[in-house]
């Protein structure tokens, strides 16, 4: 015919006529065409040719013959639906210990999924009630000193407020608010505790709370206006008209004041990203701290940026990147004035502030970002290891069901109707699932929202409408997912091969993604569980750590603002308590206060306590030279100083006993060292052991501890709180044993081994659930095989390591691979960095493994066993 | 059945079917009935009037053997059915039926 490069149809145009030609139809138009193209080839030439081939194709675009319309398959497929809803029931009615398998190990994986999704949907519910909140922004700043990491913070300068409306464009409003509003508001003789902010009186433009009573643009100008909140209004004005009244507030630094209530708003909903039961004016604020020159100083200060936060509403469809941008520029500008540290600021948008990143000084609790992603992973971990179940369980029985398939294709169903029934099959079991997973949702949330104090102070985790259409979707999803590969898989069969050899396992060999699918599952499983033991070894670790001090029976009760003296006296009476003494903080929980401390030209970071004379015994700390302090009864000035041996080291004052009467200054002070305690843990075990004083200064107590020496514990406790009720009514009483103190400065490693432990309890079910299923599968179909090794003369014994190595492997593989790669994480990232750590060792590494192995053991033993001790002559008789 | 009437088209076609005995697929009709015609007939033209007269069950069709050319496409080969003859037939007298009734000398004055 023509020479080898004949040339062609255009590609396009034919792909379109056979997309939409009916095949009926298309083999001899297309060969109609061709026949023409050629035709044309040589007539009018190849150009031409394609030009009148692509009109041909375009012409022929005609009722006769395009395909059916798709709603035509649709509609078979809807038709098709209910006998596929038929045949998936009957199938899972059959199989029920399969159908019970894949049901129980969704259902709990899928039940940590809906916690999850019901979590991050509330998450990012947040602050959705403000009005255009999309244009509203916090200006977060970022805080450098000199060389060390930059913090992130989510205050800034009260000047940055000014700054704001000076120099950028594009602000709708602004507003200021400052920490530490509040106090005891006095009416009568009521006392009521309130906390909250103080504020400029935009704050009703910037955000929606609803306000009840008051003009909202003005209720925060005067000096000395306080706006309520609904409930507080309540509680101090009970059923009269709070509007207008006046009543003292005695807040917790500084003097009483009197303020008037000029507006009430309805408390802050549950899903605000902070709360507040007052709000101060925020000129009060700036007349009480901007009196003198040096107060004024320091009020508009660049670095007076740690209590302050500003929020601005931008103008509608302004550039927000535009505006970061400039308050960089600022922020790097005025930061060009200052040598020791450099500050800038970004803008946070408030939709996602509970998600957003970590930030120090924060307006209130927030999740956090990261954590969400963390808990996010490991759920989809948990649900993949369900799915992966029922992926593993269906495959293998699909030798059972390629009969069926065969039948199905032969009558003439088509692939895709083939994978449509078995992706229906998984949905129904999913659907099921999801009434499962509901109720056991029910049952772990109180669980979940108890793990932190601070998530069930900010989360409720209700159940919407909205959520419940998600939990379906979410359960549609998980069956598509899970039935995606047993039905590709399936649907593939050709109807000859499954027919005609049904017995066959030929068909089934080359799926080894079930052994990888074993593997990853036991291997998350090992994985979880090693993490959990590795948790709790850290945990009781640093309970147990010999931290230099003695901690035993010392209750550690908070002053509140009572005269310590008072406090001492009253506590001196109940004869249960050994000694007392006083302190400012209570150190190796987490927080440390630091001075500057200098001695010659050398100067660095003290950190302190400030004590009295009794700590140092009660405390049972060790004084290797010089003396403890003496008694002080009133104020004098500070003027002696005991060290630890680190400090002595960072200033080379020689030996504990040369160091004593050397003078050294802090905050500008020269203190005179009097004595030297042993090195202790003051800070917690993370970090190391750095330069420490106590100091005495009658001014700064904050606790009272209290030595126990008592049999009966809550009859003395019951003493102690009287003692403290008759000091301070209005104060509840705050006290903590300091061995709970130090329980909760770990408590991230109880909450970081309950989370991973129940995760690993989880994956370990699922998994073995898995196992079993594939065990009863094993056993089943190789019943036979069994039997005439049996009458050959085979042992139980050697029946059973037959089926159960194959298993083995696939564990010792997950175990070669779980161990190593959990110990490099944790190495790595987790417990990198921590000072004093417990070390991982080889218990922590195999006892999550032998659990496993003997789990998984059991599971396949169990039913190996029933099959090995079958009597053969019952199997091989029904052949 | 759509209406057993024939168009004056379809008519050729189905002709050109029986002409063409057993070598009647599409490229060949269309040929054909541009030789005969002297028309310029559009492949798309001839197609359409082959799936009506197969709906009509005037013709009836089946594939033929694959060759080489026609990039190894089957051609469709027609046959004029039972009916399609029947009708063809009818036509053919109605026309014969006028063409007796007009006097020889009517046709000289036209």
């Amino acid at each position: 015919m023509k020479d080898e490069k004949a040339p062609n149809p255009p590609r396009l145009a034919d792909k379109f006529l056979e997309w939409y030609c009916r095949s009926e139809v298309l083999e001899d138009l297309q060969g109609d065409l061709y026949e023409h193209f050629d035709r044309n080839v040589t007539q009018k030439g190849v150009r031409k040719a394609r030009a009148i081939y692509w009109l041909d194709v375009l012409k022929f675009f005609r009722l006769y013959t395009i395909r059916k319309l798709r709603i035509f398959n649709n509609i078979m497929t809807f038709i098709m639906f209910k006998n596929y809803f038929k045949t998936s029931v009957r199938s899972i009615a059959r199989n029920k210990l399969f159908s019970a398998i894949n049901v129980i190990g969704l259902a709990i994986s899928m039940s940590i999924g809906l916690l999850m999704i019901v979590f991050i949907s509330e998450v990012f519910s947040f602050d959705k009630f403000h009005e255009n909140g999309d244009r509203i922004y916090r200006v977060n700043n970022i805080y450098q000193e000199q060389l060390e990491d930059p913090t992130l913070f989510a205050t800034t300068s009260v000047i940055m407020a000014e700054k704001i409306k000076e120099s950028i464009p594009g602000v709708e409003s602004q507003v200021l608010m400052t920490r530490n509003f509040g106090g005891d508001a006095k009416l009568g003789d009521k006392v009521i505790p309130l906390n909250g902010f103080w504020a400029t009186e935009e704050f009703a433009e910037v955000f929606s709370f609803e306000v009840l009573r008051g003009n909202p643009k003005t209720m925060l100008f005067e000096p000395n206006s306080i706006v309520l909140t609904d409930e507080s209004a309540e509680k101090i004005f009970g059923d009269t008209d709070p509007m207008n009244q006046t009543f003292t507030l005695k807040p917790n630094y500084g003097d009483e004041e009197i303020f008037k209530v000029t507006g009430i708003i309805k408390k802050p909903p549950y899903n605000s990203h902070f709360t507040f039961q007052a709000l101060g004016s925020y000129s009060t604020y700036m007349h009480q701290n901007a009196k003198d020159e040096e107060g004024k100083r320091w009020y508009n200060a660049w670095n007076n940026m740690w209590m302050n936060y500003v929020y601005v509403k931008l103008e509608p469809n302004t550039d927000v990147e535009h505006v970061n941008q400039q308050l960089i520029a600022l922020g790097e500008q005025e930061s060009e004035k200052h040598e020791r540290f450099t500050i800038t600021s970004t803008l946070q948008p408030l939709y996602g502030m509970m998600a957003g990143p970590a930030l120090s000084n924060n307006i209130g609790p927030s999740i956090g970002g990261e954590i969400i992603w963390i808990l996010g992973a490991l759920t989809l971990v948990v649900l993949l290891s369900a799915g992966f179940n029922y992926t593993n369980l269906s495959v293998a029985r699909s030798l059972k069901r390629a009969k069926e398939v065969g039948v199905r294709k032969v009558i003439g169903a088509t692939k895709r109707q083939v994978f449509n029934q078995f992706i229906i099959e998984a949905t129904v079991i999913s659907v099921l699932s999801l009434f499962l997973a509901y109720f056991l949702f029910l049952v772990i949330k109180p669980y979940f929202l108890g793990l932190d104090p601070s998530i069930e102070r900010s989360l409720h985790l209700d159940i919407t409408a909205k959520l419940f259409l998600y939990f379906v979707l979410f359960a549609l999803l998980v069956g598509l997912l899970a039935g995606f590969f047993p039905a590709l898989f399936l649907s593939k069969l050709q109807a000859i091969q499954a027919l005609k050899n049904t017995g066959s396992t030929k068909l089934f060999s080359k799926v080894n993604m079930r052994k990888v699918l074993i593997v990853v599952q036991f291997t998350l499983s090992m994985a979880f569980i090693i993490s959990a033991s590795i948790a709790y070894t850290q945990f009781k670790y640093a309970l147990d750590f010999d931290l230099g001090f003695k901690t035993e029976n010392v209750l550690n009760v908070e002053l509140q603002q009572n005269d310590w003296q008072k406090v001492e006296t009253a506590f001196a009476a109940i004869p249960d308590i050994e000694a007392i003494s006083k302190s400012a903080m209570i150190p190796s929980v987490g927080s440390t206060y630091l001075v500057d401390f200098k001695y010659g030209n050398d100067s660095t970071e003290l950190s302190y306590n400030t004590i009295d004379e009794n700590y140092i015994d009660l405390m049972g700390h060790e004084i290797i030279a010089g003396v403890n302090f003496s008694k002080k009864i009133a104020e004098t000035e500070e003027s002696e100083i005991v060290l630890n041996e680190e400090a002595l080291k960072r200033f080379n004052l020689g030996t504990p006993n040369e160091a004593i009467g050397k003078r050294v200054s802090i905050e500008d002070q020269v203190v005179t060292i009097i004595g030297v305690v042993r090195d202790f843990h003051f800070d917690k075990l993370e970090q190391g052991i750095n330069s420490f004083g106590f100091r005495n200064n009658v001014e700064s107590f904050y606790f009272a501890n209290l030595k126990l020496n008592t049999t009966d514990l809550p009859a003395t406790m019951v003493k102690i709180e009287e003692a403290w009720n008759e000091i301070d009514p209005v104060h509840a009483f705050k006290s903590q044993f300091y061995d709970e103190n130090i329980e909760m400065a770990y408590s991230q490693y109880i909450l970081m081994g309950m989370i991973v432990g129940f995760l690993a309890f989880v994956t370990i079910s699922i998994a073995a659930l898995g196992l079993l299923g594939m065990a009863v599968y094993t056993a089943e179909t190789r019943m036979k095989e069994i039997s005439i090794r049996k009458v050959l003369g085979a042992t139980e014994g050697s029946l059973i390591g037959l089926l159960t190595s194959g298993f083995m492997w696939l564990l010792i593989i997950s175990a070669t691979l779980a161990i190593p790669l959990t110990y490099f994480f944790f190495e790595q990232t987790i417990l990198n960095g921590i000072e004093n750590r417990a070390p991982i060792g080889p218990l922590e590494l195999f006892t999550g493994v032998l659990i496993i192995f003997s789990i998984g053991i059991i599971t396949i033993g169990s039913q190996v066993r029933k099959a090995a001790r079958a009597n053969p002559a019952q199997t091989l008789r029904s052949e | 059945m759509k209406g057993t009437n024939l168009g004056e088209f379809e008519e050729v076609v189905l002709l050109t079917i029986a002409s063409l005995m057993s070598d009647a697929y599409s490229v060949a009709i269309c040929d054909e009935i541009e030789r005969i015609t002297e028309r310029k007939i559009t492949l798309g033209v001839v197609h359409s009037v082959l799936n009506r007269l197969e709906e009509k069950g005037f013709v009836s069709s089946q594939l033929g053997e694959a060759t080489k050319v026609r990039g190894g496409r089957r051609k469709r080969y027609f046959e004029v059915t039972h009916a399609g003859k029947a009708t063809l037939m009818k036509v053919k007298e109605q026309r014969d039926e006028l063409w007796s009734l007009i006097p020889e000398f009517n046709l000289k004055m036209i």
